[in-house]
């Protein structure tokens, strides 16, 4: 079965193709389609997973371009970090593509929709597989694509027309750096495979290029993962359907930027600037968002800026060495972030609104949605035994072991903030009584919490994999790969649960949950107090820190205004000039022709020739300068030539 | 016809122009298809030589040489190697859709498609011509057809457009004209062979002023900052398919120049003027870029877009090395079909709608679905998205010119995110948000435009998926050309 890996993403691809092309012929047999071929990507990715943590990473590679002498490779590369991707990306893909079924049930572009995502599908489980950068660069555009086509899915919204085109732009100017980092690497080492990297990493050590490309490739993460400063897209991208922020911008495509740094492990574990540049973004980026979370009333926008906050998590743990620990992250974060998203998905079908001040004791009406996101809620709260602590405590514990008390507390604090806006969200809308006497809430169909209920299951137990329980078992995994091989072994006390972290970790936890229960069950009146007396706090925090603002005053607007300068000069310098210059010729032919006219009698016959073939040709084009520069300039020039023959 | 098919392909186009004449004026329709069958017959010739074309061989092929003007050693000398046949096929493949493409045309069909057949001749024989005084000729045979089909079948500011177009073309290609000669005197013995002139190994001092008189031709048609300002009024005023050859053949006259004639006959020089060329190239991609972005006429954002995506071409050029050539030969070959799409595409709504104006639009990929989902693709592909045959192109030049300067090439990407800047903005206008009320009735693409339009998102794509196939095309023969100017592999 390993064999068919590389036709792990031709699944998705035909789906896409066949509902793109067909999509007013099979209608809502398009969910089927998509669905069939992701089940089919299962059935073949299942087993190759089986086969890697059997017997060790797969990799094959067939010839795509020729660059001077080198030629580019293009191939796949099954390693046990790629596993943890390609297992993430089928089953949850899945689950959502099941789910869509029923909440785009009455969507006038069904069709469409599923060919966007099946194409999304095809294109991240390429990135997965992939063997190289530019393969990888590749697949990464075509998921920005995706997201853009999806994000502006119902375009006739001016919102959400600007959120997909504003997503685009941004992650773009990431993937520029990106790019140039790409070039960086090729032009220094001279290979974009994965499996050469520590090779490279050695060839450029200590050259100021290596920590350039690292960066420039860290640029990628930045815009792909929504980290300071390119975040901004993120929350836009709400616009698009649920299970689309669900699946690309919670728990697939975002995370491919956190992918990016532990497939380029070796290269920033060889550049320390560029680890420390990681890890305190990753921290900034954590914690910014968790406090935007905290003032945040759409629900969908909680979860926005929880998403950023999270994968600014993994960053941070990455940057800080911890390979395990961010790759664990990034499942679980997987799992019960898709949850949450379907969850917000369910609550918004049932009652049609996305606004938390409206909502309230929906636990009632909506068993299954509210159970099942409650537990989602305590996972990536981190209350132990549920996935969402196992790996927050890895990460807290490689800060803790890097010796970077900042960073430490800067996340513990950030963890602490988790757990209190999302019992903050949990209590306003579950509990309580209704605020909106309007809103009939419902549950949803069982095509979609039969999936919250599956992916309430990976929540709670996709930490166990990597706790003492299992001898973690998962960073021994990752351990045993191609990029993780000297470091995650050098990293031992990431495997030892350190007393104090833990309690950090379950400090904030419960904390979170007890603050939050206090402030929005028991005294409903006094967050508005609060918020009164810190109102400069809360009012930076409703205002997301006006970076949209900064943006618009610092680049958007001047970006505009360039251009339009730009164009003016073209106008009317550029062409003034050409147009002056015109003018001129034509009136030195015109004087010209007049001493020929009435001076030059000799050469009268010639006069009245030309006089004639120029009025002739004046009747096209209504003017009469050009043709008799043109001829005077063509046969001065053949003079010329007979001149210089005769000597 | 095997012996002599370079000159098949040439002339089957000015035979078909000539047996137009002799048609009834008023037989639209035979007219139509006598100027399409010879379009046809012109690519079946040009899939011929591509069957017999060797691509390990990196000199000339096919080569047809005969004595022409023996006073002045003029000879008819043609021949095709990996550089210009990819242009050859470009020129066969866009001639054909663009014709198509004309049927739209109702006035004074017959001198139409009498003069797009001779263009099609001229266009073919530029590529193809290995004598510099044939070269010339056929150089200006583009031109007077070129200038009479924008000033008869322009729209309302033709005159204006069109004489710019020639006065700036004549203007460069006079200059040319000089440098030619001054290359044939200054050979011994007189020659326009480029066989005799690349080997010549002229002086650098003389190799600087010829390069500069050559330069100033092919700039102008590139077109290269600043010689630039003729292409956006040229663009539009010009009706669709003659928009769509200029872009997608006419531009790439100039930087074929430069690859086939500049560089092998004036290395030195062409090391000289690297820095500026790069400069120049530079400049264009992100000015075109700005500019581009700053306009409300859709025609007008394309014909920008095209100064920025030449732009790439000649950074490629300056980059000497064989990923920066390589690159802008197949960027010229990108930018041909894509922005030949692309012109298409607002020909297709421009005859619907009467106005070319971004802003009145809105909403129309609800009203007009698969003409929505072509531009999306188009607009794809010529920002570069990975998959499509633009992004190769660019990513090969800018690797190229990464090994001659980081400044440089980090300046040209500037000119990638541009591009997603103003074509996502275009989309967002013209297809996307609330539908607006006067559009409602806007009918969909039909199959004559699917025709015209399919077969490029085919090239599109499959260069995009798999470049190996036309670049092996290439290889051999931009190695030659890499090797005579010194640059590094």
């Amino acid at each position: 079965m390993i064999h068919y890996t590389p036709y792990i993403p031709l699944f998705p691809f035909i789906a896409f193709v066949i509902n793109i092309l067909f999509g007013r012929y099979v209608r809502k047999g398009a969910a089927l389609i998509s669905i069939a071929a992701s089940l089919a990507a299962c059935a073949v990715a299942l087993p190759a997973i089986a086969y890697v943590v059997h017997h060790g990473a797969y990799s094959v590679q067939t010839e795509w371009l020729l660059l001077g002498k080198k030629t580019l490779s293009f191939g796949v590369l099954l390693d046990p970090l790629g596993c943890v991707l390609l297992f993430v990306v089928t089953l949850i893909g899945t689950l959502i593509q099941v789910y869509s079924a029923g909440y785009m049930h009455d969507d006038a572009h069904f069709s469409r929709f599923f060919a966007y995502v099946s194409l999304f599908m095809a294109a991240m489980l390429t990135l997965v597989i992939a063997n190289n950068y530019l393969l990888f660069f590749m697949a990464w555009e075509v998921m920005g694509l995706c997201s853009y086509l999806l994000i502006g899915f119902w375009s006739e919204k001016n919102s959400a027309a600007d959120a997909g085109r504003k997503a685009f732009l941004t992650t773009r100017v990431g993937d520029i750096g990106f790019f140039i980092g790409i070039m960086t690497l090729f032009a220094g080492a001279g290979t974009l495979n994965f499996a050469d990297l520590g090779h490279a990493a050695h060839l450029m050590e200590n050259t100021p290029l290596l920590t350039a490309a690292a960066l420039l490739i860290f640029c990628g993460t930045v815009g792909k993962s929504a980290q300071f400063p390119l975040h901004v897209w993120l929350p836009d991208a709400m616009e698009g359907p649920t299970p689309v922020s669900a699946l690309i911008h919670a728990a697939t495509m975002v995370a491919a930027g956190v992918f990016l740094i532990a497939r380029s492990f070796p290269l920033f574990e060889a550049a320390p600037d560029a680890m420390q540049t990681v890890a305190v973004i990753g921290t900034m980026t954590a914690f910014m968002a968790a406090f935007i979370a905290l003032s945040a009333t759409d629900i969908k926008k909680v979860l926005a800026y929880s998403t950023i906050s999270q994968l600014g998590y993994m960053v941070a743990a990455l940057g800080l060495g911890g390979f395990a620990a961010g790759t664990f992250h990034l499942m679980t974060h997987a799992f019960f972030k898709a949850l949450l998203f379907l969850g917000a998905g369910s609550v918004i079908h049932g009652c049609h609104t996305q606004d938390l001040r409206e909502m309230g004791g929906l636990f009632g009406k909506m068993k299954h949605t509210a159970a099942t996101f409650v537990l989602a809620s305590l996972a990536i709260a981190g209350v132990p035994p549920l996935s969402g602590f196992w790996s927050k405590d890895e990460i807290l514990a490689a800060a803790y072991t890097a010796h970077n008390p900042v960073i430490y507390w800067t996340l513990a604090l950030t963890a602490l903030m988790t757990s209190f806006y999302m019992f903050r969200l949990v209590f306003m809308a579950f509990f309580g009584k209704p605020r909106n006497p309007k809103i009939h809430a419902h549950e949803s169909p069982a095509v979609m919490t039969v999936p919250l209920w599956l992916l309430a299951i990976g929540a709670v137990l996709a930490g166990i994999p990597g706790s003492p329980f299992m001898h973690h078992w998962f960073q021994n995994f990752l351990a045993g790969g191609v990029h993780a091989g000297g470091h995650a072994a050098g990293h031992g006390s990431e495997h030892v649960i350190i007393p104090f972290v833990v309690a950090t970790s379950l400090a904030a936890a419960f904390g979170g949950i007890i603050s939050a229960w206090f402030l929005y069950l028991k005294n409903p009146g006094l967050p508005a107090i609060i918020s009164r007396v810190f109102r400069p706090l809360y009012t930076a925090s409703l205002n997301k820190l006006w970076f949209d603002e900064i943006y618009t005053i610092l680049f958007i607007r001047p970006f505009g205004a360039m251009s339009r300068a730009l164009y003016r000069i073209d106008e009317q310098v550029i062409d003034y000039l050409v147009n002056k210059t015109g003018l001129a010729t034509a009136r030195t032919s015109r004087i010209k022709g007049w001493i020929d006219k009435h001076i030059v009698d000799g050469l009268v016959n010639l006069t009245g020739w030309t006089v004639q073939l120029a009025s002739a040709l004046v009747r096209l084009l209504q003017t009469g300068y050009l043709q008799h520069y043109v001829l005077i300039a063509f046969l001065g020039t053949i003079v010329l030539f007979f001149i210089e023959l005769r000597k | 016809m095997q012996t002599h098919l370079l000159s098949w392909i040439t002339f089957t186009p000015l035979a078909g122009a000539l047996l137009v004449l002799l048609l009834p004026k008023n037989n639209s329709r035979l007219i139509k298809s006598v100027a399409t069958a010879a379009t046809l017959l012109t690519g079946a010739l040009t899939v011929k030589a591509l069957t017999l074309f060797n691509a390990a061989e990196p000199g000339f092929q096919m080569i047809e040489k005969a004595v022409w003007i023996p006073q002045f050693n003029v000879h008819y000398y043609l021949g095709t190697d990996g550089i210009s046949f990819p242009m050859v096929f470009l020129t066969a493949l866009i001639s054909i859709l663009a014709c198509i493409g004309s049927f739209g045309i109702k006035t004074r069909e017959k001198e139409y498609y009498f003069l797009y057949l001779l263009l099609e001749t001229g266009m073919m024989g530029t590529f193809l011509a290995l004598d510099l005084f044939l070269f010339y000729i056929f150089w200006e045979v583009v031109l007077v057809p070129m200038y009479f089909l924008i000033g008869i079948w322009g729209g309302p500011r033709r005159e204006y457009a069109a004489i710019k177009f020639f006065l700036y073309t004549l203007t460069g290609s006079m200059f040319m004209l000089l440098g030619i000669l001054a290359l044939y005197f200054k050979s011994e013995p007189h020659t326009f062979d480029w066989v005799r002139l690349a080997n010549a190994g002229f002086d650098p001092g003389f190799q600087k002023i010829v390069f500069l008189a050559l330069f100033l031709g092919f700039a102008v048609k590139v077109p290269c900052f600043p010689f630039h300002t003729w292409l956006p009024d040229a663009h539009v005023e010009a009706p669709t398919p003659i928009s769509v050859i200029l872009a997608g053949v006419l531009l790439k006259m100039g930087t074929y120049g430069f690859m086939r004639f500049s560089y092998p006959f004036l290395p030195d020089a062409a090391e000289w003027f690297r820095p500026a060329l790069a400069i120049l190239a530079v400049i264009g991609i992100v000015y075109g870029g700005f500019v581009a972005f700053a306009q409300s006429d859709f025609k007008k954002m394309v014909a920008y877009s095209s100064v920025s995506h030449m732009g790439f071409v000649l950074l490629g050029l300056a980059a000497f090395t064989s990923d920066g050539f390589n690159g802008a030969l197949l960027q010229m070959f990108n930018h041909g079909t894509i922005t030949a799409g692309l012109f298409l595409l607002v020909g297709v709504l421009y005859d619907r709608a009467h106005t070319r104006d971004m802003g009145a639009f809105g909403g129309l990929s609800a009203v007009t679905p698969v003409y929505a989902g072509i531009l999306i693709f188009f607009s794809l592909a010529s920002l570069g998205l990975p998959g499509m045959s633009g992004f190769i192109s660019e990513f090969m030049t800018l690797l190229g010119s990464y090994t001659y300067s980081k400044l440089f090439t980090g300046l040209a990407c500037i000119g990638i995110i541009l591009a997603a800047a103003y074509l996502l903005t275009m989309i967002r206008k013209v297809l996307l948000g609330p539908v607006n009320d006067k559009w409602k009735g806007l009918t969909d693409i039909n199959l004559r435009e699917l025709i015209t339009l399919v077969p490029l998102m085919a090239f599109i794509l499959w260069i995009g998926v798999y470049p190996k196939v036309i670049l092996s095309y290439m290889a051999s023969s931009v190695q030659v050309l890499l090797a005579s100017v010194g640059g590094v592999s």
